[in-house]
Order: C-alpha cells, then structure tokens, then sequence
C-alpha cells in the first residue's frame, strides 16, 4: 500500500539572481517574462527605426484585433473544458456577424449586441445537437456548421437585403444605426494626454510602456471592456464555483461526473450554447468595428481564437497572451508593412536563443533548424524593405503555427476533450 | 446450514439482527439487453450491518444487478426495497439519496482534479455560489481520520497509487453519508496484502454500522470477510451460502455448475534452445524512475516464462518493449541469436512473434472490422492475407472460417463484424491467429481476461498444446492460478525489476503475493 | 440484385440525408416566403432544346469532375481518421504553380500535360506533408495546422499572381497568369455526343474526366485491396491495434497525407487544362470545403463520391437559372449546408445501428454467404451476461 504522498519539496536554491529570476511562482515568472518582452521590442524598435513596432495606435490596434480572437477563444474554452471540440467557432462567428447587423441596422447597436449573440449561439446549439445527441465527430460537425453558417448568412443577406430600402446588398447589410460607447482614461489617455506625450519622445523603454498604455486605455470600446472582464470571470466562473467544477469534471471524465449525478448531457449543451454565444460576441465586435456586416468578415478569426486556447493551454490567462498575441502580429501587418519586416529581426533573436537553448541540451536537430531560420529572418529583415501584401496577409495565421509547432509538447488539454461521449457506453 | 445447492432461501434462523429490517432487498429483479437477458429473477436479502458478498463468474450478471441497485439503469421487473422501503431509482443521484453508494471496479475518477475535486463533485459545499474548499477538506479529514483512509485532499489524483485511488473512491461513497456501501471486484487490483488493508477498512466501516455489498469471484477472500454469500449464476440466483460451513470448492461448483477446470501441468517440455533473451532492457517513462529497469530473462522453447505483478510495475512496458512498440533507453533483445533491438515491430511479427495483447479492443483487434480483417490483422504481409502487393480476400475468408471451426469460434461467419462477438470468442479468435502463424515465440498478456471460464480453460489448452510443440511463451498474468498452473519459470516483477524467481510448483499465493508488494513494506504500486 | 441488397442499408444513410435536407431546406424557404416546389422546378429544369439539355449536363458533369477529386483526396485521409481540412489551400497553391509552369515550358501535346500534373501533384502533396510533419514531430493537431495553411497558401497564391507570376498587362480588371499553350490544353470530349447521336453542346466536356475516373480506380483498388490500404483502413479503424500489428504510425500518418494532397493537386486541373488555361483571381475556388461535404456524402467510397459529386454540381449548376427566375440564389449554399450536416448526422445514426444490429447477431453479414462452420446461425450463442463481457474487456 502506498504511503500518503509526502509534500512538494522545496528546491534547493540555486544561487540570488536565480532564485530571483526563476522563483517566486508563474505570476512572478510571467512578469519577468513581460518585461523581458518589453525590453526586446525597445531595442528592435531602436535599432529599427519602425516606430509602428509600440506606438499607441499599434497597440490600440492589437487590442481591437486581439479581441475577437480571444472572445472566440473563451468560446472555445467553454466547450473544451466540457470535452466538446468546437471547430464550428468560424461559422458561430460568421452568424454573429449576421445577426448583429440585422439587428444592427433595424434598433441600435444594444440590439446588434443582443442579436450577435443570440445567432452564435444557435450555432452552438446546432452543434451542441449534432454532438452530443446525435454522436457525431465533434471536428466533422464542426466543419459542417461552418459551411452551412457561411452559406445561411448569403442566403438570408440576399432575401433581406436585396432591394432593401435602407441600404446592403448581397454581401452586406445597411449600416448599423447608432454607434457603441467607447471610453478612454481621463488624463492619461484623452484631454492632456499625457501618455501620448510621452510617447512622442521616443525615449528607450518609457515612451514604449507609454504608448502600450495609451494604446490600451484610449478609445476602448464596450465590447472590449465587456471582452476583458470576461476573462477573469470565466476563471471565476470555471475555478471557482461548483457549477465550473461540474462543467470541468464533463471534459475530464463524464463517466465519473454521471456517476456521481452530474447531468453530463445537459452541461455539455449549456457549455457549447455558451460557446457559440461568445463567439457571436466576437462577432458582433467586428460588425461594430466596420459598422456593417459585411461577409467574410471574419476572415479566419474563429481558427486563430482556437490556436489562441491551444497556446493558452487552456486557461483563460494563458488564452488571453495568446489572443494579444495574435492580435499585435494582426495589427502589426495591417499599420505597417515596413513594420514586419522589424519583426523578423525580433524572430530571428528569439529563434537565436532558442537554438543556443537546444544546443546546450543536445537537442541538435531542432536547435539547427532553429539557428538556420534565424539567420534567414535576419537576412530578411537586412535586405527586404517592405513585404508585399499577399505575404504579409499571412502573418498572423503563420505566427500561430510557428507557437503550435514550437508549443506544443507542453500542452495538457482536458482529458475527455474530443470524446463522443455516449451514457453506459464509455 | 450450508446453503450449498440451494436454491434461494431466508439466512439461518435465530441470527441476531433478523428482526431489524433488511437493508437491502431485492425481489424478481429482471433486466434484459437486445438479445441477452442479464439478469432473471434475481433475489437478494441483505441484513444492515452485515458484509454480503455476491460471487458468480465473469458474465454471471453481478455488475448489472449492482448496476440496477445504484440507479444506473432500471430493472424490467422486480422491486427493490430500501431499509423496508420500496423505491424506484431513476439515476445515480436517487440511490445517492437513498443512501447507497458504489465503489465502481474500473475507478471513476478525474486524473487531472485534485482528491477533492473528485470526492465533493456533485455535492459541493457552497458559500454564496462560490465553491466552499475549505468546508470540504475539513469534512474530507474528518472522513479520512474516521475510517483510517490516509488521504491527501490537494493531490493530483494521477500521482496516485493503485491503492490511493481505491480509497479515494471509498471517501466519494462516504462523504454523501451512504449507509450501504457496493463494492465491485475491490481486490482485482491488489495483491493479498493490500486485500487485508482493505479488509481492515471493511472492518471499521461495519463497526460504524454501514452495510457493505461486496461483488467478487475470488473465494477465499470472499470467505474470509462476508458474513453471507449470494451464489449467482447465468443471471439469476443460485443460492445463499454462509462462509462459515461452506468450502471454497463448495461454492465454486454452485457458481460454476459442474466441476472446476484447473491449469495444472507437471510434465516439463523445455529445450535448450532459447527463443528470446533480454538483456538489461530499461524502457524510459516520463516520470523520473524508468518504467521497465535492467530487466534480464530468457524465454526458451518449449517453456512458459510467467511474469507476476501487480499491475502498472512496468509489465504493460516490457511487453510493448519486445514487442517493438516501445523504444529502448538500454539493454538488447535477441531473438535466437539474432540481436533484434533495432526492429520494427513489423519485422519481429514477420520473423516469428506471436501476440495476445492485454486489451485486445484496444490493441488486439478492429472492432468495426470483420473478422476475416481481424483475422489478417498482424500478418497482412504474409499469406494466407497477402498475394504480392494485394490482400486475398478469399484466401483470408477461407482461412478465418478454418479457424473458427478449429478454435471453436461462435459466429455468424467470417464477415461477422468483430463488435459481435462475445470477450470469449474475440480472445479464442485471436489465440487461433496467432497460433495459426506458428510463432516461435508469443507473448501473452493476461491471455484470459474477461472470458468465460469455458474459453478460459480451452485457451490454457491451447497454450499447452503450443508449449509442447516448442513454441516459447512469455506470459504475463494477474491471475495468480494461471500464472502458478502454466508457467515452467516464474518471475515477480516489481517497479520494474524482476526481483524474484520462484518455483510454480511449490510457491503458493502468498509467497506470490509478497514478492508482488515488496515483502513487509506498504510499497504497493506506486 | 444481391449487390444491390448489401449495399441497401449503407446506401440508406445518405438517401435519408438528402431527403431530411430537402425538407429542411424547404421549411427554410418556406418560412422566409419563397415557394420549395418552384425552386426544385427551376433546378431541373435543363431547358427545351436537346443542345441546352445536353449543355446542362456537361456542365453539371465537368463541375462534378474537380469535385470527386477533392471529395477522393479529403476521404483517402479521412478513412485514416485524418482531417485533411488543407485540401483548399493545397489545390489553390498548385494550380497556379503548374499554370506558371505550364506556361513557361513547351513541350509536345501529351508530355506537356504530364508535366503540369506533376508539377500540380507534387506542390500539393509537399503542402499537405508539412502538415503530416508537424503532426509526427510535434504533435501539432492537423486540423488547426491544415486550416493555417490555406491561408497561407491563398496569401501565397495571391502575392505569386501580383508578382513573379502575372502575365496579365498592367491595369487589366483580371490578373492571370500567362497563357498555357495549346500543347497543354487538355482537347473536350465532345466527339462522344456526336458518337451517341446527340446534339454537340457549345460547351466542351473536359477531357480530363478520363484521367479523373482512371484515378479514382486506382485509389479505390488501393485503399480496398492493397496492403497499403488494409494498413490504411486499420489506423482509422484503431491506431492502437494498427501498431500492434505493425504498421508503423508515424509513416503511415505522413504517407496518407502525402497520397491525400498529391490527389488534391489535380483538384485545380479539369478547369485549368480545360477552360482557363490560365490561374486568375476568380479561379473556381471553395472546392476544399465542398469535398468535405461531398466526402462524407460519399461515405469516403469513391463511387458514392461520383454520386455525391454529381449530386452537388447538380444543385451547383442550379446558381445562374435561379438568378434569372429572379429566386435568391444562395438557396443552394442552404441546401448544400443542410445536406452536409444532415449527412454527418445520418452517418452516425447509421454506424450505430449497424453496430446495435452486429451485436444483436441478427445482421446480415457485411457481404457474402454465412459459412456452416458449426455456429448456429442468428441465434444466440453467448451466455446469458454475455453483454457484461462484450461492453469493454474487464480485470
């Protein structure tokens, strides 16, 4: 019979500055991991040139895009920790996008808000059926949400908005009729300004911080302030309640939640309803950005959001990096071509490190490839001057498979994410 | 009174608490599948305070009886009566309620959640919507201290032991307060030791008052701490035994019906040629101690080479290790005497390696395969399956009809898909595969497990009959009977190490059993 | 006719789709003011005259030709129990690589063709590997990683067209790639109507039809009797038992996905070679998704994708009609949705059962004749508990 587990050893130290750099917690680490991310863009934005790199209205930028992706990634937080994988998130999306501007156009934007999210989540209550009454592969429903939301948001544009005395068309609805509030900080960020002059100057580290902080505090839409705080209410909601912990025991063992009288079916439902509502509300913050649906709108965002919970290993915090993540390289190639090309110098630093790391642990194989493409980013930030439009459009989408593919041995997903999970069966 | 051979009854006369009402009682239940009736007319009465066993073979009916009493599924017909009072369970939350709680054989828990997290799940303590961890670890201490269970609340429940895990599942029971305790198969993990721990434990639980039901085919234990004994068989019940004035023999034969088959070989078939050998063979695994560690044996022809140990010592590793599915971090194999360490396991099964997998669903065979295909499956390169770069498929149906006749194989046909066919019949499907290629070596793992004792004892046949021919076996086991009854050399393995050789003829299970745990020590399978 | 009666219940579960999707789909019209029954009139209506007759069909048949294709390419990596969801990015990327090779070389008639098709297979099938390799080595989900990659293909194909590629003049409102010559133009098929005594259609039927259906032939033969295929057919069916039995897992992955995009390069090709001769910005596109729905239509079999193939070119076909009887033509996009989600619906109900009815032994075997073996037909032979067993193998 095996002995109670004795307590988690403390580790012997191993000398002040690391004890200093790699103790303390992951809070403590992710700091020094920020401000280490901080110091980086500063010295390539000096060496660049590329002011673009922390200026506020990247960062502002970065903030709008990051935001769908991480609403759509929350989304599928919710239907993953109850075990349903959720590819449909696109198509949830794309119907948000819908709804909002049909409701949009016809009574406001608190109507769009509402209309987005009620069509996401139909989606997800089509999912939710497919998947968890009917059986079906989550991947394959998923697909087929997608092809049928793209194809139901054309169809429905063409009855209504066809001929519409108000405006749209086939690929497009009349405009939304009344704008969202937005809020900046007082002094900070609007009146004085004061962050925007410290930005002007250019001072190393400073004016960075500075302009990320104006960035994120100017101009800030409601659904972007209803997007952060949703983050850590969903940890509340996930971590810290019984409903969360039932919602959890579905994705990490439904056999023993049902066991146990946990209503498996009933929260898998809840959870992908959830899902597909968030990413309407993703959807609705795109349509408030454009003030029109317009289709394909999305562009791909729901798939990013998916990489985003992936890279955030399925944690509301880590998702949220991930979302900001994805949403800077998004902003990034949209303000400035130019500005890409800096962030090659900014990879091929970080694969440069990455390669002397596996060096050192003997990993040869990939610590080679590593230093081979670093030297490549930098002969390309060297040489190239501008990227051309096609390439860049692929930033975003080539940064998350660049973290998935260097990522992914870390990662832990719930145990019973994907199953089909069928009562007596498993 | 022996209730041997009877055929349902009331317990003794005169028992002391025969006047208190029952704490449980079943009467006519019935429950029926698609075309299996699994349990008919099932009659059970268990006094409150007692330790009841139910004991029947595999595919008796046992779990689907326990099932229908924790509210897992309804019975067609019969009523079930609770403390006197009848009830109708609708789900597991009802027979919760009620005050029944099961410890299941295959453990329900999360890996990922902490030991509280799998005990309060469903039934949480909560302050203002918020989950109340502070209330439950206080009542989980409590119920660890009350019934000497040793449970660390904030433990990630994949660090646990085999052991651990069954006593967290016996805290899940009892923080919903449940008055009757079900437990299914507890000991077909544990080793005789730990089966005395949990007996302890058994022990204080009925000194507090709680009924215990306890599912098992394993008699002597059964013997050693049930109060009363329910016989069922075929899916109903066969009689009602009390331990004290039954045999072990006694009650076998009122679960089996007929005489007991025993695997008991006494003539020697081993050569000198060796068939495998390893040498110093380590499987790395991701925790820090290696999963299978300086492990050296020889398997010869003609010999059976057992390997006891509880599971998860590292013997699911050392198979796919031979086997090639798992790499090396050192030692080589041979085969004959060639060094096959760097072979594919493609290449080991052309050149002669035959394999009964532990899980065949997961390993052994296509479930939604027909059972030509399954036939082939492992020797698709080689005829009767492959004709150059095609598959023959008259050539595989003919053959798999052969097999069946000479394996005794109950189905439909050779385009009977696989799902169809009973545990029995899949495994006899898979030895007569095997065997059918003429390996000169097979490895076996638990080679009878979830078969009826029918097939059971035809496949032991076949590994006899195999030995006797010069086929070499490596075979793992849990079954200590089989192990004892078929092995020539019998090893112990634990924490990956062989750290015993003992005689089969002469070592009994408890000498087994203390070489599987590590002797005095607690060590389990941690 | 015993043909017909086996394959009876498995043609059953996409016939039941269809139809859920039809009634679906009309409920949809319906609600929303537009009359099914006119709709379906205007799709079948094929015209008066036996030109416009036979021009509809060839339509419908050279639409269906690129789609079997991607329907064969997404169903070879599904029956491995792979997502090959980059069939997309994989045919688009292709085609406007072989179209610039094509024109940049010349080569007598046949060769040049060959030369094209190669060129097409091989980027497709590199494309479709990066996927494969990412999976093996870092255990990156093909799904997420596959539908990256299309996009990144489209931005590649995008930026190749505008740039080294392009052959159209500046300022032109369709940029295209320069002009294969007639050495690489696949010639019609129409000699066949003239054959049959029907009336010669202004529009040709691709040649490459034969190429099509000479492909899907050898895929079927490989995946259904090949070792190649019984390996294949085992990794979707158990990955676990699959390398029990030794087929190595990894290869296999990177193997399927490699077969998989090398037949999604032709994708691009009936259109290419046939009408276009040249990639441009409006280059037939979507069809990665459309296989999908087509693959499971087809129940990844190759010849219930050629009806499934049909069956949406078909409804494809019905776009221009529909706009000129003035009805939203997106209605197709509905039905063609409904049907891929009542389709994987179906297919599900549909295993169950077959699976339900196995386990009852009262199903008919899979094919063939029951062989007297000394099993006693239908009835039960398990004992009683029998289902305690079969449920999942127990310690």
């Amino acid at each position: 019979m095996s002995t109670a587990v004795s307590a988690p050893e403390t580790r012997p130290s191993r000398g002040p500055l690391t004890d200093l750099l790699t103790g303390g917690g992951p809070v403590r680490r992710a700091l020094w991991l920020a401000l280490a991310g901080l110091a980086l863009f500063s010295i390539v934005r000096a060496v660049s040139g590329e002011e673009a790199l922390t200026s506020s209205s990247t960062m502002s930028a970065a903030l709008l895009l990051a935001v769908p992706i991480g609403l759509a990634g929350l989304g599928g937080l919710f239907s993953e920790r109850a075990g349903v994988v959720n590819i449909g998130l696109e198509g949830m999306m794309i119907l948000g996008t819908w709804g909002a501007g049909f409701a949009g156009y016809q009574w406001g934007w608190g109507a769009a808000l509402v209309g987005g999210v009620l069509f996401g989540a139909l989606g997800g209550l089509l999912h939710a059926l497919a998947t968890v009454t009917f059986g079906v592969d989550h991947v394959v429903s998923g697909v087929a949400i997608n092809i049928l939301a793209a194809g139901l948001a054309r169809f429905l544009s063409e009855l209504f908005y066809t001929d519409n005395p108000a405006g749209g068309g086939v690929t497009q609805s009349p405009p939304v009729s009344s704008k969202p509030p937005s809020f900046s900080l007082p002094v900070l960020s609007s009146g004085p300004d004061l962050l925007g002059d410290l930005e002007q100057k250019h001072w190393f580290l400073l004016s960075d911080l500075a302009g990320i902080a104006r960035g994120v505090t100017s101009g800030v839409a409601i659904v972007t302030v209803l997007a952060v705080l949703l983050v850590p209410a969903t940890y509340l909601l996930l971590w810290r309640t019984a409903f969360g912990l039932r919602l959890r025991s579905c994705g990490e063992n439904p056999a023993a939640a049902d066991s146990l009288g946990v209503p498996v079916y009933r929260f898998k439902y809840i959870a992908v309803i959830i899902s597909g509502g968030l990413a309407g509300l993703g959807g609705v913050f795109l349509v408030f950005i454009a003030g029109i649906y317009r289709e394909n709108q999305t562009n791909g965002r729901g798939f990013i959001g998916l990489a985003s919970l992936i890279f955030g290993n399925w944690r509301p915090g880590g998702l949220a990096a991930g979302a900001g993540l994805f949403g800077f390289s998004d902003a990034l190639q949209l303000r400035s071509r130019s500005a890409v090309v800096a962030l090659l110098l900014l990879v091929a630093v970080l694969l440069a490190v990455l390669a002397v790391r596996q060096f050192l642990r003997h990993q040869l194989l990939v610590g080679g490839i590593a230093a081979v493409v670093a030297v490549a980013a930098f002969v390309g930030f060297l040489t190239i001057d501008e990227l051309p439009p096609g390439i860049v459009s692929f930033t975003p989408h080539l940064t998350t498979l660049l973290v998935l593919s260097l990522a992914s041995q870390r990662l832990r997903m719930p145990a019973a994410d994907g199953l089909v999970y069928r009562r007596g069966e498993n | 009174m022996a209730g041997a051979g009877a055929s349902g009854g009331t317990p003794p006369a005169g028992s002391p608490a025969q006047d208190a009402p029952l704490a449980v009682e079943l009467r006519g239940i019935t429950k029926r599948f698609p075309g299996v009736v699994a349990n008919r007319d099932i009659e059970l009465t268990v006094r409150r305070g007692e330790v009841h066993a139910i004991v029947g073979e595999n595919g008796a009916g046992k779990s689907t009886l326990m099932k229908t009493l924790y509210g897992e599924h309804r019975p067609d017909e019969g009523t079930i009566l609770v403390d006197g009072r009848e009830l109708s369970f609708r789900s597991p939350s009802d027979a919760i309620a009620a005050g029944i709680g099961m410890v299941h054989q295959h453990f329900m828990l999360a890996d990922n959640f902490t030991v509280l997290e799998n005990i309060v799940l469903g039934s949480e303590p909560t302050r203002g919507g918020r989950l109340d961890r502070a209330e439950a670890r206080r009542r989980i201490l409590e119920i660890s201290d009350r019934y000497a269970l040793d449970l660390e609340p904030d433990e990630l429940v994949e660090n646990l032991g085999v052991g651990d895990r069954q006593r967290v599942e016996i805290a899940k029971v009892l923080y919903r307060d449940a008055r009757i305790l079900i437990l299914d198969e507890p000991t077909a993990v544990l080793v005789p030791q730990e089966v005395d721990e949990l007996f302890g434990n058994l022990a204080e639980l009925k000194r507090e008052g709680l009924t215990v039901i306890f599912i098992s085919h394993k008699l002597d234990e059964v013997r050693k701490v049930a109060d009363s004994i329910t016989v069922i068989r075929r899916g109903t019940t066969v009689g009602i035994a009390d331990p004290r004035t039954t045999t072990a023999r006694q009650l076998a034969e009122m679960m089996v019906g007929s005489e007991l088959p025993s695997p008991e070989t006494r003539t020697s078939t081993v050569r000198d040629v060796p068939v495998l050998r390893l040498d110093g063979v380590t499987v790395a695994s991701l925790g820090g101690r290696p999963a299978v560690d300086d492990v050296s044996l020889t398997v010869r022809e003609g010999e059976v080479v057992g390997i006891a140990g509880v599971e998860g010592n590292g013997q699911a590793e050392l198979v796919d290790a031979v086997m090639g599915l798992r790499p090396l971090a050192g030692g080589t194999v041979w085969f004959g005497d060639k060094d096959i360490t760097a072979w594919s396991t493609r290449e080991r099964r052309e050149a002669g390696f035959g394999f009964i997998p532990e899980d065949r669903h997961r390993q052994g065979m296509l479930l939604e395969g027909t059972l030509w295909e399954n036939r082939i499956l492992g020797h698709q390169t080689r005829p009767p399956a492959a004709k150059g770069w095609f598959i023959d498929r008259k050539a595989s149906r003919e053959d798999t009809a052969r097999i069946m006749k000479n394996y005794d194989v109950r189905a439909p046909g050779p385009d009977t898909l696989a799902v169809a066919l009973s545990g029995g019949n899949q495994q006899k499907l898979i030895v007569g595969r095997e065997m059918e290629s003429s390996p000169r070596l097979l490895v076996a793992a638990h080679p009878t497990r979830g078969v009826d004792v029918g097939a059971q004892a035809a496949i032991w046949e076949l590994l006899k009959d195999a030995r006797a021919e010069g086929m070499g076996i490596l075979l793992i086991s849990a079954d200590l009977d089989e192990l004892i009854g078929l092995s020539d050399t019998l090893m112990v393995m634990l924490r990956g190490r062989l750290v015993a050789e003992l005689e089969p003829a002469t070592c009994t299970p408890e000498q087994l059993g203390g070489h599987m745990t590590g002797g005095t020590a607690a060590a389990g399978a941690a | 006719m015993n043909a017909l009666r086996r394959m009876g219940p498995a043609l059953l579960a996409p016939v039941l789709a269809v139809v859920v999707a039809l009634v679906i789909s009309s409920a949809v019209m319906a609600a929303l003011a537009v009359n099914p029954f006119d709709v379906f009139a205007v799709m079948l209506d094929f015209g008066d005259s036996p030109t416009q007759q036979v021009t509809a069909m060839v339509v419908i048949v050279n639409r269906a030709i690129p789609l079997f294709l991607a329907g064969l390419a997404v169903a070879i990596a599904f029956r491995m129990g792979l997502f090959n969801i980059g069939v997309e990015g994989q045919y688009r990327l292709a085609t406007i690589i072989a179209a610039a090779a094509g024109a940049a070389i010349s080569l007598p008639g046949p060769l040049h063709i060959l030369v094209i098709m190669l060129v097409a297979v091989i980027v497709a099938a590199v494309w479709a590997g990066i996927v494969a390799l990412l999976k093996v080595t870092r255990g990156v989900s093909e799904v997420i990683s596959s539908i990256m990659m299309n996009f990144i293909a489209l931005g590649l194909a995008s930026y190749l067209l505008t740039g080294p590629f392009r052959g159209s003049p500046e300022g032109a409102s369709i940029i295209s790639t320069a002009e294969i010559p007639e050495s690489g133009q696949m010639p019609g098929l129409n000699g066949i109507f003239g054959a049959l005594g029907l009336a010669n259609p202004p529009r040709q039927l691709y040649g490459f039809l034969l190429i099509a259906a000479v492909v899907g032939v050898v895929i079927a033969v490989l995946l259904n009797r090949t070792r190649f295929g019984f390996d294949l057919k085992a990794s979707g069916m158990s990955p676990s038992a699959a390398s029990a039995s030794g087929v190595n897992a990894r290869a296999m992955v990177v193997k399927t996905m490699l077969l998989s995009g090398a037949v999604a390069g032709l994708i691009g090709l009936p259109d290419l070679l046939g009408n276009t001769h040249s990639y441009t910005t409006d280059f037939t596109a979507g069809l990665g998704f459309l296989g999908i729905a087509v693959a499971l239509l087809g129940r990844n079999k190759p010849v219930g994708i050629a009806f499934a193939a049909l069956l949406f070119a078909f409804l494809d076909r019905a776009l221009v009609p529909l706009q000129i009887a003035d009805y939203p033509s997106s209605v197709v996009t509905i039905v063609q949705g409904t049907i891929v989600l009542a389709v994987v619906v179906a297919n599900e109900i549909a295993r169950r059962v077959a699976r339900r009815s196995a386990e009852r032994g009262t199903a008919a075997p899979a094919g063939g004749p029951p062989t007297g073996n000394g099993g006693t037909g239908p009835a039960q032979t398990t004992p009683p508990g029998g289902t305690d067993e079969r449920q999942g193998a127990q310690a």
